[in-house]
């Protein structure tokens, strides 16, 4: 059992905490990923609409229509919440100009250093070297937030140019119109594979992890994970001694249950969509 | 009163007064039997000999065995036969497919001559419930298609069911359509003799006819045109209509019909047809308001697999596939790797930690 569980469960926890998101970003997590099962939830059914589950949940929900009402729903909900996280990047980055938002060690922005770590990472996986010493944010968890970014931009305008075609139609040639729902299916499909398979084991359920990383819904981490995971930004902070401004309070236990309960059963519809999908791209 | 082999021979006079024969003497019919005590064997009355014109037709027809198909098989009792107008008439229109059913809607003789279902199947279509529920003379009955004494198999060219006559067969009742379909190129087929092209009853079926603008036909009915035009309906398949179509709950996403006309199918280069480029903007503004001349360069069957005919759409589908291939096989294996890794080095851990608690 990893030690930061041990410590949830004792629920005033020995030892110190420290925060690793703030209450902003748990919200867009937790919007992020409730819209997005929603989207796949309803867009499967579309995509393979020739398959056996996609007619049966249509025939249950009141057919097309109801399910397309709540992939529009869904849409919108992440595009606002797309919207507010460009806010804020503008915010801090640009009017307060926050350091460490477009460059440098706490960015999520790609650097010399993320390639280093792919290869490094890579060899230490096949025993040929020693495990990088990973920063604020790992490669695969930049790649995460990139592929997300891209994935909202293309899906979303692929969207909404089917969704608005008379109006999208007066600068797209016609062609596009074709071309959009490949990119908005195939775009959509990748980004379910790629979550629900390669995102949950990655994030949650690799052994270092599993069976979930808490962090994302609380917030915070115990010093020792924080050490293990990312010793770079942990000893930059004490380096510069910022550590103790990171200081947070863990989540009472029952919380951190009621996480528990909201996370497992998001990997579940997760899991269940994924071989639902799997099923149908092989049949 | 009974015969020698116990049958009752009595006739309800009453019955037999208001029947069609109800003015003919016993003996016009009964000819044979001269005096009393009658004979014990008697030869059967031969209707044919009145009449002679509907005889001639049951003789060529595919009830020409008289002993299995005796005139009063249809038309019941033969002291009790009323004219086809009278309701009482086991002919009267609304009465006979429950007539033909005797035989036809029976599981055994059905199956006999490969007539699975036909019975069923009429009392379910839009014929079947215009005559039983709502008591429609003019609906189409059983004879109104196959005709009455001269029933020929739909093989024989003459049939009025053979697949040359059925467009004019159903043009008795529906002649605007006909109309229309005659002049399409479908109909224009079938007049030059290529049988390949589909009839009504190719679409419509021949006895469980559906209401056409009804769901139940729009969900199920775009792959009768897909028989033929199996390019087209694959690729129909790859776009929104289809998709969403399959879906039900949303029935007036296109169907075939619904773009390219239902009876009266011109080619796009005719510019009478509703695909002309000419009248795509009415066609696909019927259901998309607002549609443009842009918006209608949407290609309702483009083929992603077609380089030479949709370049575009060809390498922005290969970019999409290689892009989800790429992304996972490389992540796929990342992950598997990493799982592997990170497990030998927990176990390595614990079995440190466990020699130093020893």
């Amino acid at each position: 059992m990893p030690d930061q569980e041990k410590l949830m469960q004792e629920g005033a926890a020995p030892g110190r905490f420290f925060t690793r998101f703030t209450r902003e970003q748990r919200y867009l997590h937790a919007v992020l990923f409730s819209t997005f099962l929603g989207l796949a939830a309803t867009g499967l059914p579309m995509r393979f609409s020739q398959s056996f589950w996609a007619r049966q949940f249509a025939s249950h929900v009141g057919g097309f229509g109801t399910i397309i009402f709540f992939h529009k729903f869904f849409a919108l909900a992440l595009t606002l919440a797309f919207l507010v996280h460009l806010k804020e990047i503008v915010q801090r980055g640009v009017i307060r100009r926050e350091k460490g938002i477009f460059w440098g060690s706490t960015s999520m922005v790609a650097n010399w250093k993320d390639v280093k770590d792919i290869l490094g990472h890579l060899r230490w996986m096949i025993g040929l070297g020693p495990k990088p010493q990973f920063g604020r944010y790992a490669y695969w968890e930049k790649f995460d937030y990139w592929a997300v970014f891209w994935g909202m931009l293309v899906i979303g305008f692929s969207g909404y140019a089917m969704w608005f075609a008379p109006f999208f139609a007066m600068f797209l040639p016609g062609w596009a119109l074709n071309a959009v729902l490949v990119i908005h299916s195939e775009e959509g499909l990748l980004a379910i594979l790629f979550i629900f398979s390669i995102h949950f084991v990655n994030t949650h359920l690799r052994p270092d992890t599993f069976p979930m990383d808490m962090v994302v819904f609380t917030g915070v981490e115990s010093e020792e994970e924080f050490k293990h995971k990312r010793p770079m930004e942990y000893e930059r902070l004490a380096r510069e001694g910022k550590l103790e401004s990171r200081l947070g309070t863990p989540a009472p236990s029952w919380l951190v249950n009621f996480f528990r309960v909201v996370g497992f059963t998001a990997i579940l519809i997760g899991l269940t969509l994924l071989v639902l999908t799997l099923s149908a791209y092989f049949s | 009163m009974q015969d020698g082999s116990g049958h009752s021979i009595a006739v309800d006079g009453n019955k037999f007064h208001s029947s069609i024969h109800g003015s003919l003497e016993c003996a016009n019919c009964h000819a044979m039997i001269k005096g009393y005590p009658h004979p014990d064997k008697v030869t059967p009355v031969q209707c044919s000999t009145c009449h002679t014109e509907e005889a001639a037709g049951l003789a060529g027809s595919v009830h020409s065995a008289s002993a299995e198909h005796p005139c009063t098989s249809c038309h019941g009792n033969a002291h009790e036969i009323f004219p086809k107008t009278d309701v009482r008439s086991a002919v009267y229109p609304l009465n006979v497919p429950r007539t033909c059913g005797t035989c036809h809607g029976t599981e055994g003789m059905a199956k006999r001559h490969g007539l699975d279902g036909v019975y069923s199947s009429y009392i379910d279509s839009i014929h079947g419930f215009a005559l039983s529920k709502e008591g429609l003379l003019v609906a189409a009955n059983c004879q109104s298609c196959h005709g009455s004494h001269k029933i020929l198999s739909r093989k024989n060219p003459e049939s009025a069911t053979n697949k040359k006559n059925i467009p004019e067969t159903c043009g008795k009742c529906h002649a605007g359509i006909t109309a229309e379909y005659v002049g399409g190129v479908h109909g224009k087929l079938v007049a030059a003799g290529n049988f390949k092209a589909p009839v009504c009853s190719d679409c419509h079926t021949a006895h469980a006819i559906l209401q056409p603008t009804e769901s139940e036909f729009r969900m199920q009915s775009t792959p009768i045109c897909g028989n033929c035009h199996t390019e087209k309906f694959s690729t129909y398949r790859d776009t929104f209509h289809s998709q969403l179509g399959s879906l039900g709950g949303y029935v007036e996403t296109a169907r075939c019909w619904d773009c390219h006309g239902a009876h009266d199918v011109l080619p796009a280069s005719d510019p009478r047809s509703p695909i002309a480029p000419g009248n795509l903007v009415k066609t696909c503004g019927r259901c998309h308001a607002g549609a443009n001349a842009s918006f209608v360069q949407y290609q309702p069957h483009a083929n992603a697999h077609n380089r030479k005919l949709n370049p575009a759409l060809y390498y922005v589908t290969l970019f999409m596939n290689l892009l989800l291939a790429g992304v996972l096989t490389f992540f796929v294996i990342h992950t598997i790797l990493w799982l592997i890794r990170s497990r030998y080095d927990q176990i390595k851990r614990k079995a440190a930690e466990g020699g130093k608690h020893a």
